[in-house]
Parts: structure tokens; C-alpha cells; sequence
């Protein structure tokens, strides 16, 4: 059967509305592009158009002291790299920063409770051991699994994703201009020792 | 309720079923000609910060990355041929359609591929040269903002600039080229959709590398001829279903689209004319659903042609790796090609064209049938497959590794050696067994028979594709490289170019369409998709689609 007279569709959850968290963002793309700076660096903060997330400054802190356990020793890290990029960035999915945060609480929880203070206070070397004996390390990464997949998920995974869409990660790897990072059109043409072939 | 949340009928002159390239062209097209215009499409309509968050589900292997428009009932299929035709990898139902997520390369058809039967006594000629479809094809370069350099010896004929420069070639062509001058073999810049500098309203390539979901906007995507569309006054109405197209009582011509909405309610869209645009697989799915006493086999199909002669264009790839870097994955497109051996005289069989990496093995981007390492189907694959690439990628992966700190494990790109690799995509003759039918056994979200689609290979395109994979190794073999791996046509998948199901031709008793991709059957009914296409060359299609678009739209405005 069809109908002609008008009608709405008013409050059928559509598939992007599922999988994105529109409140809270102020995105705002110039012309028909999506938003990007054209000299090749992004405003995170512009793309998100958001400070509102859930993280507080313990939370950076924590987040960044963990970071020191999963990155080599070679990887310099600052809070403030930590909140740009991870907490900077566009929410992959509705939920996703929540479950970070929560992945962050139990991380430091257990560091409280097995091993004798904050994931702040305690070396890398032992933050490493948290991890380990959480699991972290031996579960394959699950957004609604146990505590230990979400953290592999949520913090290990972000952790990892931001630094390797980083020109940082991108000197581990040997790219200059990594996948993820917007690092303009000259690191492709460059020869290896860094001129034009 | 906003305007987006109407999706009652209104009146129109013009009904585009498909918001991908060939709709959204069409429909601004006409729209900026004072024509009422509505657009039905199934999917849904991004917003900016979607396709940042698209990129990061393309990077991230625990991530779906078709979630954002993938619905497993609706998009339901088939596969019974030898090529497993993978749909719901390579197609997108969604504002802006496949576009979303194309690897925005636009060379031309050359001038052979439409003079097939006169040429080589294969297949069959179009109604249409290539010389007619020449200054579409300027038009259609201007409209997506193609770069690109009069630079191809053996490419097909042009006069006229590219809008934007071509981007330079990377490091790695270098090396290509030394040992294709030794070979005589003659590459070229590959002309893309992707802005050298800020054109359209776009901001140029800032190098994200990551193109398949391009977070800036510099790669072009159907959604731009989507938004012009409107601001000349054309209605999108996303996530419809166009369910079926009804005819007036003799079946000269089309009187409505019925659709569903998202909750179920079912409408009548009327129009002047009605424009399919859904692509090579739902194009003639939604005319072989819409049978009726007068069209028994399905709307349009006096023929029999509809859904048939599916083609679409194979591809292997040869990668090697070398001693001294190659500097792979530092930019995410292709800069150069090789069209020496479109051609019959040269290969003795079909034509294909060559492409040069700058992601040989990149563990992120780049391959977009890639799946999370850990997925079941992934896991499946790496056992029943397990080669040094896949067993490697699956061992090396960071957003899965278990090791942390200095004992990380890390993507490698690095070396020595270091990687790299050449693809060729070749021609398949469109064959009539290859072919697109409905599966009666198997139903969609509103229950109708899903697309049951049947490809195989055949002859041509295994010597075809034999004589790509000798030329590949000639040119790694006088590189130095060592080859470490070859993949050939064996279990290959489908590729995203989906042709020819609903072909042109002058002959009604042959084909679907005409010289203007009208059904010969119905007096208001055109076709814009690569469905149309008589034959497929060796090219991407979506620049040919987009100036057949061009073409049709003159078309139908001289009707209105």
C-alpha cells in the first residue's frame, strides 16, 4: 500500500545517529570541504569544536603515565599531547570517550590496590606490570568485553592509534608523514636521505 | 519535523533514483536548469565530522569500517559465480554513494574501448564514439576537479588542460621508471578527483593518506553535486528504498516509484521522467522487481539484456622488495601509470593498465577489503591463505600487538628490505552467463529477492591478466627487486567496478538503453550508471559515468 498525504519520519534512530555522538560538537566545514586547515596541519580543536569531555586533569595525568608504559622509551610524551590527540579528537562512536575514561579508572585502581599507589607514582616498569597482571596484554581488544579487553580496547587501542597518526610514531615506523596525519605532499617525493630523486 | 524528516512525495519534473556520482551529477545537472528534481536514496547523509571518524574506523582494524552505512538485511546478496562478488565491501548505500569511499582515479575510456567489434571483432561497438563523449568528458573533469598532465603517450587523445596541475611523482616512481625506460615501457601521471590546490570550495590534498575515507574533503566525493543540487533547488530525500517502478496501462512510459521510509510507510513518487542511478548490481535489481503483465521478465527488458553482461575489471599485483628504501606509505594515491599496454596490438589478448605503489604493503590504508586481524573471518582467511603478508600482518599489527613498551612491535615499512609493488586492472568482455538475477530463496528488509550475482572469468581475461603479470616481473626483475609475492587471478574477488547489466545499443532486441541511456522500452525512463556501459575497458568508470550523467541530463532537459 502507498500513501500520498504528508508524514514524518520524526524519531526512527537513523544508522549515523546511532554510531555518532552529534551532541556536544560544533563542527563547521568550510565550502564542500569536510574542515581541514589548508596548510596541511589540522585544529584538532576545530574538527571537534568540543572541550566538553569527560576527562579530568587526574585523568590526563594518568592516561599519560600510561602511556609511558606502552610507548617505547624513545617516545617523549606531554599531558597536553595526550589531551589534543586523544581526548582532541572527533569521538569514533557515541560512548567511546566514557568507556576511556572508565578503562583509565580501573587501571588506576588496580595499580592502587596490588601494587601500592597511584599509576602516577609508580615507574614505568611497574605501570607495565599493571597491565600484565589486569590481562591487558593476553586478551584480544573487545569494546563490551571484561575489564581487561576494554582497556585493551579503549586504551591500549587509542594510545596506539594516536601515536602512529603522529609524526612520533611515524619515526618509529620510518614514514615521515604517517597514515592519519595530515603532513602535507613532500615526505612521498623525498629520496632517503631526504632531497629530491 | 525539519525538512530532512519530510519524505512525502512533492511534485518534480525529474525523479534520480541513487545519490552516488551519476545520480548527483544528473540531478544538479538538471536542477540548475529550473527543473523540479527529487533524489530517493536508500542510505543515509554524512556530516564532516563523520568522515573523521570514518578514517580513524579505517585505520583502526578493531573497527567496522563499512558500520556507518552497512545494514546486513537490506543490503542482503548472493554470490554463485567463481568471483565472490563481496558487495558489501566495495559498494555504499549512502549520500554521495561509492564515492565515499573510491580511490578517486578518473582516466578516460579510451577510443578503442568503444569501437570493440569494428577494432578486434570482440564484443560490441557503442552507439557512441569516443569522440561524443569528448566534450562531456571535459565537462565531467571540471565538474569533480580532476589533476592531472597532458603527459600519456598512450592515452587517449585531449586537447584540453586539466582543470588542476597533476601531482608530482613520488620517490619510488623513480626507481619504476629506470628500469621502465630500460624496458621501452612509457609511464604517465594518474589523473585523480583529488585537488593539487584549492578548487570547488575544497581544500587541496594535505597528504592524510588515508583516501579511502578522506577526512579533508580534498578528494571528491559525489556529496558536492549533492549540495550544489540543493542550493539550485533539487529535494534529497535519503534513507528511502525505492521498491519498485510502475508503468502506465500500455507500458510506454513510467508513472511513479513507489519507496518505503525508514518507519515502514510506503509512498508514490510521481515525475515526468525517472532516472535510475543505482549502480551496476540494484540498477537492474529494481527493474527485474519491477515485472508487471506487460514486462513479464522485468521493467525495460524486452531484451533480456537486463542484468546481464556484468563485467567488471580484474586486477593482479607482483610485489617485491628492494635493498635501498622505497619510501612507501608517506602519501595514500597512486602518482603514476602505464597505459602501454592498452592495447590489442600489444598484448595479443586484452588491454589493462599498470599502476606503480606508494603503499606496497602499508599496514593501514590503501587495502580496502581489509578486515579487524582477529575477526573470525579474517582469521579464517589467513589460515586458508597463510602467506607471508597475511601471516605477517596478522603477527605485526600494533593495535593488536601484546607486547608494550620497547618490546612494541611496530608496522613495518621500515627496512631493509624495503617493499614495493605494481598492479595492473584489465579488461573482461561482457559475456552473457555473467549476469545479475534475483534469488528468490533470499530476502531483503521488505522481503523481495535479493541480487544473486554470477561472475566468472573465462579465457580472455586469464591471458589478459597472464601477460599483465609477465610484464610486472619483467619490470621488478630489472629493478634488482626480489619478488615476494605475486597475487593472481586464483580466488580472486570482485572488484568495485560493477558494468554493463543494463547495456547500450541501438538494437532493442539487444539492449537496454539508446545513444542517450533511454530504455528503448519506455519513452521517460533513462539509466545513468555504469550499467549502461556496451563495454568495460581497462579504466576506472566513475569519470565515464559522471560525463554520460552530463550527456543524459542534456538529454532529458531538451524533453522538459
Amino acid at each position: 500500500m502507498t500513501e500520498n498525504q504528508p508524514g514524518s519520519d520524526d524519531g526512527v534512530p537513523s544508522r549515523r545517529q546511532f554510531l555518532t555522538a552529534l551532541g556536544g560538537t560544533a563542527f563547521a566545514a568550510a565550502g564542500y570541504g569536510y574542515g581541514t586547515e589548508p596548510s596541511g596541519s589540522v585544529a584538532v580543536d576545530s574538527v571537534t569544536g568540543s572541550s566538553a569531555h569527560p576527562a579530568s586533569g587526574e585523568h590526563i595525568e594518568a592516561l599519560t603515565a600510561i602511556a609511558t608504559a606502552v610507548y617505547p622509551s624513545a617516545v617523549s610524551i606531554t599531558p597536553s599531547f595526550i589531551e589534543s590527540r586523544v581526548f582532541g579528537r572527533v569521538e569514533p562512536e557515541p560512548g567511546h570517550f566514557d568507556k576511556l575514561v572508565t578503562a583509565i579508572e580501573a587501571v588506576d585502581d588496580h595499580a592502587k590496590a596490588r601494587f601500592g599507589g597511584r599509576i602516577t607514582d609508580i615507574s614505568a616498569g611497574r605501570r607495565r606490570q599493571v597491565l600484565q597482571s589486569m590481562g591487558v596484554t593476553t586478551v584480544h581488544p573487545t569494546a563490551d568485553g571484561t575489564t581487561a579487553e576494554q582497556v585493551r580496547f579503549y586504551l591500549v587501542g587509542d594510545l596506539l592509534y594516536v601515536l602512529f597518526t603522529s609524526p612520533m610514531g611515524g619515526k618509529l615506523l620510518g614514514v615521515d608523514n604517517p597514515p592519519g596525519h595530515p603532513g602535507g605532499r613532500e615526505a612521498y617525493k623525498q629520496g632517503p636521505e631526504g632531497g629530491e630523486p | 519535523m525539519t525538512a530532512a524528516d519530510d519524505r512525502t512525495p512533492t511534485e518534480a519534473d525529474v525523479c534520480v533514483v541513487g545519490a552516488g556520482p551519476a545520480g548527483a551529477v544528473t540531478a544538479y545537472s538538471l536542477a540548475r536548469r529550473g527543473h523540479d528534481v527529487v533524489v530517493l536514496e536508500a542510505g543515509e547523509r554524512l556530516t564532516p565530522a563523520d568522515h573523521h571518524r570514518r578514517m580513524e574506523m579505517w585505520l583502526r582494524p578493531n573497527f567496522e569500517r563499512d558500520s556507518f552505512w552497512r545494514d546486513d538485511e537490506r543490503d542482503r546478496y548472493t554470490t554463485t559465480g567463481d568471483v565472490d562478488a563481496r558487495l558489501n565491501e566495495t559498494r555504499v548505500k549512502a549520500v554521495g554513494g561509492t564515492s565515499l569511499h573510491w580511490d578517486a582515479n578518473t582516466p578516460r575510456l579510451h577510443e578503442e574501448d568503444f569501437e570493440m567489434n569494428t577494432r578486434y571483432g570482440v564484443a560490441q561497438d557503442w552507439p557512441i564514439s569516443y569522440a561524443d563523449l569528448r566534450p562531456y568528458y571535459v565537462r565531467a573533469e571540471r565538474e569533480m576537479g580532476v589533476a592531472g598532465a597532458d603527459d600519456n603517450p598512450h592515452g587517449p587523445p585531449r586537447k584540453e588542460p586539466y582543470p588542476l596541475t597533476a601531482f608530482e611523482p613520488s620517490y619510488s616512481d623513480s626507481l619504476f621508471a629506470e628500469a621502465c625506460e630500460e624496458l621501452g615501457i612509457t609511464m604517465a601521471s594518474q589523473p585523480k578527483a583529488i585537488n593539487s590546490e584549492e578548487y570547488d570550495d575544497r581544500s587541496e590534498c594535505v597528504g592524510y593518506g588515508v583516501c579511502n575515507a578522506c577526512p579533508s574533503g580534498a578528494k571528491y566525493s559525489a556529496e558536492v553535486h549533492v549540495q550544489k543540487a540543493e542550493a539550485a533547488g533539487a529535494r534529497i530525500v535519503d534513507q528511502v528504498q525505492a521498491l519498485s517502478v510502475e508503468h502506465d496501462r500500455a507500458g510506454d512510459y513510467v508513472e511513479s516509484v513507489v519507496y518505503a521510509t525508514p518507519n515502514g510507510r510506503h509512498f508514490r513518487q510521481e515525475a515526468d521522467h525517472f532516472v535510475i542511478a543505482c549502480g551496476g548490481i540494484e540498477t537492474p535489481r529494481v527493474l527485474l522487481l519491477s515485472d508487471s503483465d506487460v514486462y513479464p521478465d522485468g521493467l525495460a527488458n524486452s531484451s533480456g539484456a537486463v542484468g546481464r553482461y556484468l563485467m567488471d575489471h580484474p586486477s593482479v599485483t607482483t610485489t617485491g622488495t628492494l635493498e635501498e628504501p622505497t619510501r612507501q606509505s608517506n602519501i595514500g594515491w597512486v602518482s603514476s601509470r602505464s597505459d602501454q599496454f592498452y592495447a590489442h596490438e600489444e598484448t595479443g589478448s586484452g588491454s589493462y593498465h599498470l599502476t606503480f605503489s606508494n603503499t606496497a604493503k602499508s599496514t593501514s590504508g590503501g587495502a580496502q577489503s581489509r578486515s579487524p586481524p582477529t575477526s573470525p573471518s579474517r582469521l579464517l582467511d589467513i589460515v586458508s591463505n597463510p602467506t607471508s603478508d597475511t601471516v605477517a600482518e596478522l603477527a605485526t599489527d600494533p593495535l593488536n600487538e601484546m607486547q608494550l613498551g620497547d618490546a612494541l612491535d611496530l608496522p613495518t615499512t621500515s627496512g631493509p628490505p624495503y617493499p614495493l609493488s605494481i598492479r595492473g586492472a584489465g579488461e573482461m568482455l561482457p559475456r552473457p552467463d555473467n549476469r545479475v538475477t534475483l534469488d528468490k530463496s533470499k530476502t531483503d528488509n521488505h522481503g523481495r529477492p535479493v541480487p544473486s550475482i554470477d561472475l566468472s572469468d573465462g579465457a580472455h581475461v586469464q591471458e589478459t591478466m597472464e601477460h599483465c603479470l609477465s610484464v610486472q616481473k619483467s619490470i621488478l626483475t630489472e629493478l634488482g627487486a626480489e619478488i615476494t609475492e605475486v597475487e593472481t587471478l586464483s580466488g580472486r574477488r570482485m572488484s568495485t567496478h560493477h558494468m554493463g547489466t543494463t547495456r547500450m545499443g541501438t538494437d532493442p532486441a539487444e539492449t537496454v538503453v539508446n545513444e542517450e541511456c533511454r530504455t528503448h522500452d519506455l519513452a521517460n525512463l533513462w539509466i545513468a550508471s555504469s550499467s549502461v556501459f556496451t563495454t568495460a575497458g581497462a579504466n576506472n568508470p566513475t569519470l565515464t559515468i559522471a560525463a554520460l550523467a552530463l550527456k543524459t541530463a542534456d538529454h532529458i532537459d531538451e524533453k522538459l
